[in-house]
């Protein structure tokens, strides 16, 4: 029944109905919240002198059911039972401007392309208060967009679930920073292929036993390699220094040219006022320059017989088998050429810290890049980058402690609500839009009749 | 012989333990095909609630006689943790049934995450000790080595683990194999849509599996809790890993792989610990993984999957 035909009688009990439906929803998500939240907001056990001490927070937990009743209500009433919601101009905006956008994907490509290469003169012209911190997280994101690129070949491309992608990352740290503290003529520039070579070299070890297993199954014996390297990194004190890591890793230098103060230094040389944050922007442009040759690199291979092997992989492996694919290869080359990008920004990773330890390489640092490239939509190179501003980037605002504690008080200490947020994110972003924020995970080359894939071939795991 | 003894009793408690966490794993990637990810921090805010209750019961309300104390734990520890598996069901993957393969994977990550960190704030970071409570056990034998004399004992706690674990996986096969809501999760996880088309309600099946999947989770977290004594907010994640790979290795979707599964794991970290290396029985543990996966692609009770055109 349409709303124009319906009787204002009807429509007011209707309303009065939804809104009391919408209550009662809210008063069980309320209820809800009050048992989970009950034994770790309401409750607090602590050490104390004796034993565990229980302390109780009760406005704390009456606070959090208040805000869950509330939130849930207003969603209820303006989102979920009416029938204008909120969220509908957002969503026909968003529908809109993505169909308006579709064609443009090559010139976002181009625009960001020419912001990142501008991005460290951008920064110092606009915000010379804050440049370091700028272009550090700058740098940040990069080596998270790098990574996500790398992953890119394995999973969006081949469709292989590798979820200890960190091991090759650590792979490339570790060898860039053994080979540099062992060996005084490797610096950065040599150790580099080296790293990279190493880590597709792994990458191939690894992958031989694994990738006649499929799906979850690959992703989880990839997780458990991933845990094996972190390990043995821990534990092999001769060689890694255990825990304690590696330091004093040399610096990357131009030509062989140090950032340094004095005659010899790239400032002296290029007739400039000799600054610490030359040595930031040089490393930016490091690592832009990677993530270029890695995005290039990965859309050229896509045009190449391998590259289509990789996505006729992921769209359908047995016709794949049959058509005369060497599945085994095809994996292979995935995962070594996935694991040598790793390597590289591995390598970049330890010259950039000048100091590494296993604690940079646990799975959570795998689970990042893989949500950077699930979330950013499978495949899809832009929506790479997109996802790592987003979230990298999003999460490191929370560092932005003024403004925060202005709305919160003082004594409000946000980045320890980091991981949380990045969580949640995780989790709002993929209900939001399971394909990714930019969905394109079609193949390169497709008939011109293009297969239709149903939303019920999907449910039953196929064409995934 | 004596110290093999020992740590044959030390490993079947550790492994029952994985045993239980790994059923949640197993049923619930039988049912719906996913890794639950956040299982393993599910284990941990359970062990959570059973330090809280226990707290509360014996610090505040005054209780005292143990076995009571420890039955009322167990069950408000599962009732609460149940609570958690349903709501993270409800929120991070109902939404996504019938999306595409990697997204529910990509929320049970992001929900483990959510839980730990949650944990973290709310809790503290700092690992909470809990002085032992069960004390004392039976002397099974006496022996002497070069190193000295030697007792195997079979303590009490790990006594009440295994006696604990038998009886719950007991019930739980009557469950699975007996009732009609057990019938109904078989046939769910032999074809969804047809189950849901005779009638079998499946969003409330696999709300249940989730409920049923944390309650066993949660005995293990009041278990660990009372085995170790010490827990953070972080060990929801080796434990689920292991746990993972204990499903995996006794065949996915087995729920008798599941606990063949989880005891191995056990057997193998302990033993290795005991004659080799403390320090790399995680990497053993996992290595045996990848060598039975890569022999046996299913697993050690599991049917073999058929690949259909």
């Amino acid at each position: 029944m349409s709303a124009t035909t319906m009787n204002p009688a009807n429509a007011a009990a209707a309303e009065r109905n939804s809104f009391q439906s919408s209550v009662k929803d809210a008063a069980l998500a309320a209820l809800l919240a009050g048992v989970l939240g009950f034994f770790f907001l309401g409750l607090r056990t602590d050490i104390a002198p004796g034993g565990l001490a229980l302390s109780t927070r009760w406005s704390l937990w009456l606070t959090a059911i208040a805000i869950v009743f509330g939130g849930r209500l207003a969603l209820n009433l303006f989102v979920f039972k009416t029938d204008r919601p909120v969220t509908g101009l957002l969503s026909v905006f968003t529908s809109r401007a993505g169909a308006a956008t579709a064609g443009w994907g090559w010139w976002i490509g181009r625009l960001l392309f020419a912001i990142a290469l501008f991005l460290p003169f951008i920064i110092m012209q606009m915000f010379p208060s804050q440049q370091r911190q700028l272009i550090d997280l700058a740098i940040l994101i990069m080596t998270y967009i790098m990574l996500g690129w790398g992953l890119n070949i394995v999973v969006g491309l081949a469709g292989l679930l590798d979820l200890g992608y960190v091991a090759f990352y650590a792979v490339g740290a570790y060898s860039f920073a053994l080979l540099s503290t062992h060996f005084d003529m490797i610096g950065f520039w040599t150790a580099l292929p080296l790293a990279g070579l190493l880590a597709a070299f792994w990458g191939l070890i690894l992958g031989f036993p694994v990738l006649r297993l499929r799906g979850d199954y690959l992703a989880i014996v990839t997780l458990a390699f991933g845990e094996i390297i972190r390990v043995v990194l821990l534990n092999w004190y001769d060689f890694t220094g255990g825990p304690n890591g590696i330091s004093g890793i040399p610096k990357p230098t131009l030509f062989g040219m140090e950032f340094v103060r004095g005659d010899d230094g790239v400032a002296a040389f290029l007739g400039l006022e000799f600054s610490t944050i030359h040595r930031f922007v040089y490393l930016y442009y490091i690592i832009f320059l990677l993530a270029i040759i890695t995005n290039i690199v990965t859309l050229r291979l896509r045009r190449l017989p391998v590259g289509r092997a990789w996505e006729a992989l992921r769209e359908d492996e047995i016709a794949c088998r049959s058509l005369g694919i060497n599945t085994t290869n095809t994996k292979l080359t995935a995962f070594a050429i996935g694991a040598m990008f790793g390597g590289f920004a591995g390598s970049f990773f330890a010259t950039r810290q000048g100091f590494i330890s296993p604690e940079s390489f646990t799975f959570l640092e795998s689970a990042i890049i893989l949500a950077i490239v699930v979330l950013g939509g499978l495949g899809s190179q832009v929506g790479v980058v997109i996802a790592a501003v987003v979230m990298i980037g999003g999460i490191e605002m929370l560092r932005n402690i003024g403004f925060l504690q202005a709305v919160f008080g003082t004594g409000f200490d946000p980045t320890q609500y980091r991981m949380l947020i990045f969580g949640l994110a995780m989790v709002g972003i993929m209900i939001w839009k399971p394909r990714g924020l930019v969905s394109s995970r079609e193949p390169t080359v497709v008939l011109k009749e293009k297969k239709k894939i149903g939303a019920d071939m999907v449910s039953q795991g196929e064409g995934h | 012989m004596e110290y093999f003894l020992q740590q044959l009793i030390n490993g079947l408690t550790l492994g029952s333990i994985y045993g239980l966490i790994a059923i949640g794993y197993t049923m619930v990637y039988g049912i719906i095909g996913m890794i639950n990810f956040a299982h393993g921090d599910i284990f941990m805010i359970s062990s959570f609630i059973a330090l809280a209750t226990f707290l509360v019961l014996t610090t505040v309300l005054g209780f005292a006689f143990l076995p009571v104390v420890l039955l009322i734990v167990a069950i408000i520890a599962m009732i609460f943790t149940a609570s958690w598996g349903w709501t993270v069901e409800r929120i991070a993957y109902r939404p996504l049934r019938g999306s595409f393969r990697l997204a529910p994977l990509i929320t049970a990550i992001g929900m483990s995450i959510v839980l730990q960190n949650f944990v973290q704030i709310t809790q503290g970071a700092r690992v909470k000790p809990l002085p032992p409570q069960i004390q004392g056990g039976v002397t099974l034998m006496e022996g002497s080595t070069e190193a000295g004399r030697i007792v195997v004992q079979l303590s009490y706690m790990q006594m009440i683990i295994i006696i604990t674990t038998i009886v719950l996986m007991t019930l739980f096969t009557l469950l699975i194999t007996r009732t009609s809501l057990g019938r109904a999760q078989r046939a769910c996880e032999q074809d969804r849509k047809m189950a849901a088309l005779l009638g079998v309600n499946v969003d409330r099946t696999i709300s249940l599996t989730f409920v049923m999947g944390a309650s066993l989770a949660s005995v293990a977290g009041l278990m660990f809790l009372l085995l170790y004594g010490v827990i953070d907010f972080y060990i929801g994640f080796l434990a689920g890993i292991k746990a993972f790979t204990a499903a995996v290795l006794g065949g996915i979707g087995s729920l008798p792989g599941a606990m063949l599964g989880g005891l191995l794991i056990g057997l193998i970290e302990v033993f290795w610990s005991g004659y080799f290396t403390v320090e790399y029985k995680d990497v053993a543990a996992f290595s045996i993984l990848a060598i039975v996966l890569i022999f046996l692609p299913s697993g050690l009770l599991g049917k073999p999957e058929v690949e259909k055109v």
